[in-house]
């Protein structure tokens, strides 16, 4: 590791700006997501018809059971729905 | 007074559900993950926030698999690597470039983060108000004046409180190196 001297310390600092606020807190919201993940699609492998929604419209089929579709549940899910 | 955890016991009580603990662990690798994205590969804004969520959904799920707590940093930063790797690929296919970014350039700019991840550890140790001080001016580029105004300190004084800040992140850096030399 090269020395640390005040002036590279300060040069190191800024290459670390702080990550939108909204990209932490979705990524810190991830083990509520993931429980309800895993609730839907443990429904859709249960329900034929609510997978046929999930598969139709998978925005409005979270929204219906009650859950936010935000971006990240939505894709998450949707790979999900792929992969198993 | 807050005590700083060390990465390995922040994964380990990760490991167990503690919640706090993940929120200070996506907390304490946010800015990494961003810049891997951001300066490594040069990922556009809405690009690399998929990467970066995945990244952590990645993470979230696979922390169980980690060989070593401690080395949780190299993990993170080879799985953002991968990820934006992958993506790059995903658009080179809608418009094609000049095929995979150079490996020594993200290799030189990855090392340079990583250095820059010991610094910020450094900056933890030796907290606030250095902590705020030397945030706003580096990280957020904040004038003397904003950041006087905000912490009600004089703007003439703020250059050399950053100057001192500066020389105890160095002290803390210099123990940190002593200490890791074998006896």
């Amino acid at each position: 590791m090269d020395e640390f001297n005040e002036e590279r310390i300060g040069r190191l600092l800024r290459l670390l700006p702080p990550a939108p606020e909204g990209w932490v807190r979705a990524a810190q919201e991830l083990p509520a997501a993931r429980a309800m993940l895993d609730e839907l699609v443990a429904r859709a492998e249960q329900d034929a018809a609510f997978r046929l929604q999930l598969q139709a419209d998978l925005e409005r089929a979270v929204a219906a059971a009650g859950y936010e579709p935000s971006p990240f549940v939505v894709s998450r899910l949707r790979q999900l729905l792929r992969t198993d | 007074m807050t005590v700083e955890q060390s990465d390995a016991q922040l994964v380990s009580r990760c490991r167990e559900g503690d919640a706090e603990a993940w929120n200070e662990f996506v907390e304490r690798f946010s800015r990494y993950v961003y810049a891997i994205c951001g300066r490594g590969f040069r990922l556009a804004q809405h690009d690399a926030e998929d990467v970066f969520q995945e990244v952590f959904a990645r993470a979230f799920e696979r922390l169980s698999d980690l060989r070593s707590d401690d080395a949780v940093r190299p993990w993170l930063a080879q799985l953002t690597r991968r990820l934006c790797i992958d993506k790059l690929r995903l658009l080179a296919r809608d418009t094609p470039t000049d095929g995979d970014p150079d490996e020594q350039a993200i290799d030189d700019v990855l090392a340079e983060l990583d250095d820059a991840m010991t610094v910020r550890a450094a900056l933890d140790k030796v907290g606030d108000p250095c902590r705020e001080i030397l945030e706003r001016f580096f990280c957020r580029d904040e004038s003397y004046r904003t950041i006087g105004d905000h912490l009600e300190i004089p703007a003439g004084t703020i250059a050399s409180r950053i100057s001192r800040c500066l020389e105890k992140v160095r002290s803390e850096l210099d123990g940190r190196s002593r200490g890791s030399q074998p006896s």
